[in-house]
């Protein structure tokens, strides 16, 4: 591994000024991501300020009967929690299907949040990626595709963001509260993954400076009846090909509410917004769903490797909202 | 770049280091302190044959910075004194052996987790043989030695 300064931050405003303060420098929360990305020579800052020791792993109530959770909380902490588990099953669900419990230990919901993409030619220091040096080209386009994406692609990355937490909080219009050396702002989830267009290598809505502090989830009474449902090539322990988070709640046969987002098929977390507005009001079955997916998925580029996605993404949405319908 | 000074009480003994910050807890475990019991099967996360308890919490080895684990407690699979070892040997739960540090440490770690109420995909109530899989997933095994794994994790409940 190239070396390093090691920095252990005590308090947020030191964070953040220790990392605004030397170009290149890098936060470091469980280090699952990160750690690997320094040894294959892909991520390569020569400050890291570790951040695991600031008071930001607490999960709290709001007003609301939304929750607050801190940064620093560990995927497997957060899993467990009770008011996760009753407010919000698809949170639960999608931390418990990701990586392993040794992982989920060591990882933190802000590291989550910025985990970078598992497309193999982006770890390959001798493959061309965008990603990784812009203008470089992409060795993906025309290569193995099989875990690339086929929603927000464009022709210079079709990487799929990887995790399973960021599409639940997609659904539920999760609010990230971050911190840098001018303040403290709050980017929406839906603003906070960038698609690539012509820069991939800017993959979030964060100034380098500015530490997550926070995730805020606001009450969602549909979410107390939700599913996140992960399709891979083995039980446990993978990526996914493709993942549901669904919410819905059925009133007379009539849809009433509804949050759907899908994962592994979109270059950020997907939320099926189309598919959502053409559910609502309507009824609550197979062919509704159905027609739901379809108009979703319409917008997609496939490639022969994952042009497979598009039937098992739209297998996913109907199987999922049926089991959430009965 | 300089070296910083971490203490760790490993299996019981309190160590006093200087690593380099980029020292995996991993390396600095095998290499520094000669613990080789703790394997590297990957280096990157995807094996689990590096998985110590710090602080009683099973972890992946191979991606923690030692200067990360500071005033840590550590359990390797050289301090571990567990039934569990008893039970690999009498149901054949290995082949080759080199996974099987890190499947006794995860398995120590996996009970104290399901006794303090944390759930698995699974979700089942008690520690059925598909909660045990899925609660183990984090450990690979290229000798495919799983049954006897299953086996021996069952017989120590
Ligand atoms: C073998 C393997 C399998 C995996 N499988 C899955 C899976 O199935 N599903 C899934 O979702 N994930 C999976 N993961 C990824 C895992 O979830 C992430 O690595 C983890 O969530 C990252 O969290 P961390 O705290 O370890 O981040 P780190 O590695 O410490 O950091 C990751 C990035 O986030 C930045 N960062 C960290 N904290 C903050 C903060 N508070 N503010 C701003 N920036 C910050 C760092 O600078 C770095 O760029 C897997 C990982 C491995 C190694
Ligand atoms: S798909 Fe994106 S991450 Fe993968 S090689 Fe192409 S540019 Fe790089
Ligand atoms: S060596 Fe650590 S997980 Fe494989
Ligand atoms: S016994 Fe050989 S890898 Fe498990």
């Amino acid at each position: 591994m190239r070396p390093f300064a090691y920095v252990r931050a005590a308090d947020v405003d030191e964070a953040v000024r220790a990392v605004a303060g030397e170009p290149g420098a890098k936060f470091l929360g469980g280090g699952t991501n990160l750690v690997d990305l320094m040894r294959e020579g892909i991520e390569r800052p020569a400050t890291v300020v570790d951040v695991t020791a600031l008071p930001l792993a607490a999960v709290d109530d709001l007003p609301d009967g939304g929750l607050r959770i801190g940064a620093l909380v560990r995927n497997s902490a957060l899993a467990a929690d009770p008011r996760v588990h009753a407010r919000y099953p698809m949170v639960s669900q999608a931390l418990l299907a990701g990586a392993s419990p040794q992982l989920r230990n060591m990882a933190t919901v802000g590291g989550n949040l910025l985990q970078r993409t598992r497309c193999p030619y982006f770890y390959d220091a001798a493959a061309a990626c965008n990603k990784r040096e812009p203008g470089a080209g992409c060795d993906a386009l025309g290569g193995f595709t099989r875990g690339h994406a086929i929603l927000g692609v464009s022709e210079s990355c079709i990487a799929a963001h990887p995790s399973d937490l960021c599409v639940a909080l997609a659904a539920l219009d999760a609010v990230v509260e971050v911190r840098g050396v001018g303040g403290t702002r709050r980017i929406p989830m839906a603003e906070f993954h960038r698609l690539p267009g012509d820069t991939p290598h800017v993959e979030t809505a964060l100034a380098p400076d500015e530490l997550v502090t926070a995730v805020e989830l606001p009450a969602v009474p549909v979410a107390a009846r939700s599913r996140y449902r992960k399709v891979r090539d083995r039980a446990s322990y993978a990526f996914a090909l493709v993942s549901v988070a669904a919410a819905l709640e059925v009133r007379d046969g009539v849809v009433a509410d509804v949050r759907l987002a899908l994962g592994g098929v979109g270059a950020k977390p997907w939320r099926a917004r189309a598919a959502e507005e053409l559910l609502a009001g309507g009824p609550a079955d197979e062919d509704a769903f159905a027609r739901a997916a379809e108009a979703e998925l319409e917008p997609a580029t496939v490639r022969p490797g994952n042009a497979f996605k598009t039937r098992l993404a739209r297998a996913t949405i109907v199987a999922t909202l049926r089991e959430l319908s009965g | 770049m300089g070296v910083t000074q971490i203490r760790m009480k490993v299996n019981g003994v309190t160590e006093s280091l200087d690593v380099e910050p980029w020292a995996s807890l991993l390396d600095t475990l095998r290499e520094r302190l000669g613990l080789t019991g703790t394997k590297k099967g990957c280096d990157q996360g995807a094996c689990g044959a590096c998985t110590v308890l710090a602080d009683g919490v099973r972890i992946n080895a191979c991606l923690a910075l030692a200067v990360q684990y500071d005033g840590s407690e550590i359990t390797t699979v050289e301090g571990v004194d567990h039934p569990l070892q008893q039970a690999f040997v009498r149901h054949d739960g290995f082949q080759c052996g080199y996974c099987t540090p890190g499947q006794i440490c995860s398995a120590i770690g996996m009970l104290a987790e399901h006794a303090a109420g944390m759930p698995s995909a699974v979700g089942a109530s008690g520690l059925t043989e598909d909660e045990i899989r899925e609660r183990m997933s984090g450990n690979l095994c290229r000798c495919g030695a799983y049954n006897g794994i299953l086996d021996a994790i069952k017989e120590v409940l």
